[in-house]
């Protein structure tokens, strides 16, 4: 589904992300762990196009994603949950649901993943007239995957769902998530939440400082000494 | 002249500062640079108008349309060719820019039309409406009754149309709107066709009432806009238009109770004591984020 080879992504005069690849299937959920600055954000910015990569591939689906431009990238199945949700905080939950589908033309389809994303949180259906800004960080962060889901995506990126939610909201989310990728969306998954992200992946890699320094199934690596030592507080 | 005119004729002054001032919010908003060179617009959309009324003998709505037709593309023209390669620019160089856009105006119009002014033909007669003792001219009256047009007509562009909620998106966080599959781009030359469109209405309207066309006639109105434009709230539409009817409303009263030369002093200290008391205007938002 994605294939990322060799990436390569500056942020101003540093080199952040220094060649890294890696590869996510079909209904896989594959999660990319590692400490604050590793270049998580910056590598999910660059595939959903928000930074332009200085070389390398990003392949959806036999589309070289590099030379699509920015706004077309979404019409072509991939979405991203940003870090921070990044609601439109002076839309009301529908509004931005709807901006959600904005690449869609499809209007039966769209009406029906409305009722779904609904289904899936039912928090959302009750503050559809509210302001998103209005919302508290997991209600915002359910609304950032919802409208996500609205574009009706092969491939979900979610970067940092997790991030400032209560212990109870993070079990949560993280059963979202599943439910999400067994209706089958694909999800490519950024956590710092190491545990909970490698719990649920089919496939992890850790990033380090721009470049990955270990993967394999998510079981491997929660079991792998290195990486319990460095990011499961082990 | 009574207190009911001077608050008419004000209002009438004020609607077409409000509709100027929409173009600084719109583009401000979404943009987030002030276009300094959209006061010379209006000149621009003055001389079409003029040329299109005198010169060619179109009637007034032809005329109009003509003019909006212009001041849109000139609009969007600049956009792309002065502002949109600053896009990563700091803001300063895209200041620059635009005070350098102006003075291109400026001086391309004396250049073409030379700088002695012309005289604006009337479009509505100098007839007024009486109603007892008050009297208001049809000028003033259709000056207000565009204004509320306009308002209604664009508060319902933005908040019910799919671009008009792209544009609201694209104001909030233009990294997340084109997440959602939004060109940026295109959103930013439909906000400068809004502004610059608005402005030729605008042009009209300052003819109709000061029927004269000189290549700096935009430089004034423009400030005064644009200190509505931040009065009410820059960033915010419903804040323009309050902006501008009071900034219009308070120059009328501070001419006809304090002093003539001093009216433009007097709304600029208006405008000093709110920003004191409310920094962001009178309708801003304060900027705040949740984390």
């Amino acid at each position: 589904m994605l294939q990322v080879t060799d990436l390569k992504v500056n942020y101003g005069m540093i080199q952040a992300i220094k060649g890294i690849s890696f590869t996510v299937e079909d209904g896989e959920i594959v999660t990319l762990i590692g400490a604050n600055g590793a270049g998580k954000t910056t590598t999910m910015h660059a595939i959903s196009g928000l930074l332009k990569p200085a070389s390398g591939s990003i392949m959806l689906d036999g589309t070289e994603l590099t030379k699509v431009a920015p706004h077309k990238i979404v019409g072509l199945g991939l979405a991203q949950v940003p870090e921070g949700r990044r609601v439109f905080a002076q839309q009301t939950v529908e509004e931005n649901l709807s901006l959600g589908s904005y690449a869609r033309k499809d209007k039966e389809g769209i009406g029906a993943d409305l009722e779904n994303v609904y289904d899936l949180f039912p928090r959302l259906k009750e503050r559809r007239g509210q302001l998103a800004g209005t919302l508290s960080g997991g209600e915002q962060q359910m609304l950032a995957m919802g409208r996500a889901l609205m574009a009706k995506p092969k491939i979900l990126l979610m970067d940092e769902p997790s991030m400032g939610l209560s212990p109870l909201l993070v079990s949560e989310i993280f059963h979202i998530i599943e439910e999400i990728n067994r209706k089958g969306t694909t999800v490519l998954l950024v956590e710092q939440n190491a545990k909970r992200a490698l719990a649920i992946a089919s496939r992890a890699y850790v990033l380090e400082t721009g470049t990955i320094t270990l993967s394999g199934t998510g079981q491997e690596l929660a079991e792998d000494e290195r990486v319990q030592k460095a990011y499961l507080g082990g | 002249m009574g207190f009911l005119s001077y608050l008419i004729n004000g209002l009438g002054l004020g609607s077409v500062y409000a509709i100027i001032a929409l173009g600084y919010t719109m583009v401000y908003g979404i943009a987030k640079m002030l276009n300094f060179a959209h006061g010379d617009v209006i000149m621009v959309g003055a001389y079409v108008a003029f040329f299109a009324l005198n010169t060619y003998k179109l009637p007034t709505v032809p005329a109009v349309l003509l003019a909006v037709l212009v001041c849109t593309v000139l609009g969007v023209v600049v956009e792309k060719l002065a502002y949109k390669p600053l896009r990563q620019a700091t803001s300063l160089a895209v200041l620059i820019t635009a005070i350098g856009v102006s003075y291109f105006l400026q001086n391309g119009a004396q250049l073409l039309w030379s700088s002695s002014p012309k005289v604006f033909p009337a479009l509505v007669g100098n007839g007024s409406l009486t109603l007892g003792s008050l009297s208001v001219s049809y000028v003033t009256l259709i000056t207000i009754a565009t204004c509320i047009l306009v308002m209604i007509g664009l508060t319902l562009f933005v908040n019910r149309t799919k671009t008009g909620r792209a544009m609201r998106a694209c104001s909030e966080d233009k990294g997340a709107a084109t997440l959602m599959g939004i060109n940026v781009n295109q959103i930013i030359s439909v906000t400068f066709a809004i502004g610059s469109g608005l402005a030729a209405i605008a042009a009209v309207l300052l003819c109709a009432s000061y029927p004269q066309v000189f290549p700096t006639l935009g430089s004034m109105p423009g400030i005064k806009a644009f200190t509505a434009a931040v009065f009410g709230g820059i960033g915010s539409i419903p804040g323009a238009f309050l902006g501008g009817l009071l900034l219009g409303v308070i120059e009328i009263f501070a001419k006809a109770y304090i002093s003539t030369q001093l009216s433009d002093a007097i709304v600029f200290a208006v405008l000093i004591v709110v920003l004191l008391i409310k920094p962001t205007g009178l309708l801003g938002r304060k900027l705040s984020e949740k984390v």
